[in-house]
């Protein structure tokens, strides 16, 4: 395949590039994974490189029987399987009625929309709207004002656009009026769009802490990684007052340590994106290059 | 500024709109299912985009938590002018905010911008198969992590008994370990460094995207006349994706003042505050944490005004230089 002297050189340095980048990459993971697996008095002696020195799946089990932690996951998995088909067909039945040619004021709500993804209110005036529609403090803060998104809707609208006019001229014809058009023939022609967004909606709720950590105060409605960042929170403090000799004492008397458990809060937090996203790939690289095309 | 294709026509023409030729009130009857749809994707923004954006004018006055409903104060609360402008711009603040702010949109574009373009060529070389595959799914990992878990990523490999440090000092380049997240001017290339890690494989997909559309029989005709991968890389390839990196670059210079609120959040401490700080951090210390509503609010009105402007010039700038619209 590389015959020459020059392309052996070329693609030596392509490979030493690409395997740099694969370990600066993975490695990070790797090297929470392993400490999250190892015994926090072990942890200590640092110098954990490839594998666990003293397995151990303490922190796991300490994590796993916090009621707060439990508590969270409920939250954040409840947000995520109420808030995604929710914005999915919010988006989608505004996408389908933009994409009619024949809309009256069709342009004029268009900017409506658009405008919004480069001028808003910032983050105070947001905050105290919020608190006089009674949302703070109240889980549906986490699903009603991400059910709409004006980049998504570009990219659901471009693709309705794509697909051949005859269709719902024909439906028309038939005497189906536009919600049965809608419902019946677009959209199962835009499944593959609608589960991009769909992914993204769903993986922006299971990483969200903001609206968490900013907008409600109540311990019951914290989503996994607002609590996430209370035990980062904790570290930074803690190791700001470089109390490492009182965590060292602490990690000897218990099994686990302040180290230990952040690094499995994190691996808990991380896992499910990890496992689902390999599969749901092809639908994200389809999207992207879809919103690519538009801007 | 509109996101229409251009390809739409203007008004009339289309069979479609022709068929609905009546007056403006029999097609609105006729379309009133249309507009049933669109009803809660209305709302919605009404009240979450444009209801705050009417809220701004809280920064005009002195809002006092506890003195009556938000939207009572505008007409109970005295109107105070400029008054919170002037403040943000003399106190002293806004110059190390602005500092922080431009010096770590600037780090990051440095190292964030060309990494994908990199990234993007290398992957192109690589051989299809498990190894090119593997790579892309990791390499797009990152972008799919909250800032929250990469925050906890970054802070143990940079902690003093950290994976870094162990190396550099396994190596002997330093002696003690350094403690990263504590010196304030590292803070800027910790941001830049984090931001390329984070992205960099994400974005790459837009350039392999435009790599993918580049016509095979460039390469053929390169081959023939003997050209290297290198040169093949090097005349063919990148100039075929220039279009798509200028856009790109200049979308990049529109957002240089959205410098991020994540990462700064959740990476900083004390020790660094006055490097870390960046406009969206303080608009949140201030306008909530400190009870500062109005201040908070005429800091953030200050940065939307001036992104806006920033993102409309830079599209028309654009539109000279390419034809080609970002809208």
């Amino acid at each position: 395949m590389v015959k020459d002297k020059k392309d052996f050189l070329f693609m030596t340095v392509v490979y030493a590039f690409i395997v740099a980048i694969f370990i600066v990459t993975f490695y990070p993971f790797w090297n929470i994974f392993i400490i999250s697996l190892n015994s926090a008095e072990d942890t200590l002696r640092g110098h954990l490189y490839l594998w666990p020195r003293e397995f151990s799946l303490a922190s796991y089990k300490q994590i796993l029987t916090d009621s707060e932690i439990w508590m969270a996951i409920r939250i954040t998995l409840l947000r995520t399987l109420i808030g995604t088909p929710l914005a999915v067909i919010t988006i989608s039945m505004l996408s389908f009625s933009l994409s009619k040619k024949e809309l009256v004021a069709g342009r004029f709500w268009t900017l409506y929309f658009v405008f919004t993804m480069y001028f808003g209110g910032g983050l105070i005036p947001y905050y105290m709207v919020l608190k006089s529609y009674h949302l703070i403090d109240n889980f549906m803060v986490f699903v009603v004002p991400g059910l709409m998104n004006v980049f998504y809707m570009i990219i659901v609208r471009t693709f309705m656009q794509g697909l051949p006019q005859e269709l719902d001229e024909s439906a028309k014809i038939d005497g189906a009026n536009y919600i049965q058009i809608f419902f019946r023939i677009i959209l199962p022609l835009t499944t593959p769009v609608l589960a991009t967004i769909g992914l993204f909606t769903a993986i922006s709720h299971w990483n969200s802490w903001f609206d968490s950590y900013v907008f409600t105060y109540n311990p019951d409605l914290k989503t996994l990684q607002a609590v996430l960042v209370k035990i980062l929170n904790q570290y930074q403090t803690g190791s700001m007052v470089g109390d490492a000799q009182a965590m060292a004492n602490s990690a000897k008397r218990m099994a686990v340590s302040p180290d230990t458990i952040r690094m499995a809060a994190t691996m808990v937090a991380t896992l499910p994106i990890i496992m689902v996203y390999p599969f749901l790939q092809k639908y994200f690289v389809k999207g992207m290059t879809l919103g690519a095309v538009k801007s | 500024m509109n996101m229409q294709p251009k390809a739409q026509p203007q008004g009339s023409g289309t069979l479609a709109v022709k068929r609905n030729r009546g007056g403006l009130l029999d097609r609105l009857k006729e379309q009133r299912l249309l507009y049933v749809l669109m009803l809660p994707a209305i709302i919605l923004t009404l009240m979450f985009s444009y209801v705050p954006m009417f809220g701004l004018y809280m920064a005009f006055i002195n809002y006092q938590p506890g003195g009556g409903t938000f939207f009572e104060q505008f007409f109970t609360t005295d109107f105070v002018g400029l008054q919170w402008f002037e403040y943000f711009f003399t106190n002293g603040d806004f110059v190390r905010i602005m500092r922080n702010t431009l010096a770590q949109s600037f780090l990051s574009l440095l190292f964030g911008f060309p990494m994908p373009i990199i990234l993007a060529l290398m992957i192109n070389e690589m051989r299809n198969g498990w190894f090119k595959r593997t790579f892309q799914t990791v390499s797009y990992m990152p972008h799919f992590i909250s800032w929250v878990i990469a925050a906890n990523i970054i802070i143990t490999m940079l902690s003093s008994g950290g994976v870094i440090n162990n190396i550099l000092t396994g190596l002997h380049i330093i002696d003690e370990p350094i403690q990263f997240m504590q010196k304030g001017p590292l803070f800027w290339w910790i941001i830049a460094l984090s931001n390329a890690w984070k992205d960099m494989g994400f974005n790459a997909i837009m350039y392999l995207a435009a790599i993918s559309a580049i016509n095979p029989e460039l390469y053929e005709v390169a081959k023939v006349d003997g050209a290297s991968r290198l040169k093949q890389m090097l005349h063919i390839t990148l100039p075929s994706i220039k279009p798509t990196i200028i856009i790109l670059a200049i979308l990049a210079v529109g957002g240089i003042l959205n410098a991020g609120f994540d990462q700064q959040y959740l990476l900083q401490n004390n020790t660094v505050m006055q490097y870390s700080e960046v406009i969206d951090t303080y608009t949140y210390k201030y306008g909530l944490q400190n009870g500062m509503f109005s201040y908070g609010a005429a800091v953030g009105l200050f940065k939307s005004v001036v992104a806006f402007i920033l993102v409309i010039s830079v599209n028309q700038m654009a539109k000279k230089m390419e034809e080609q619209s970002l809208f």
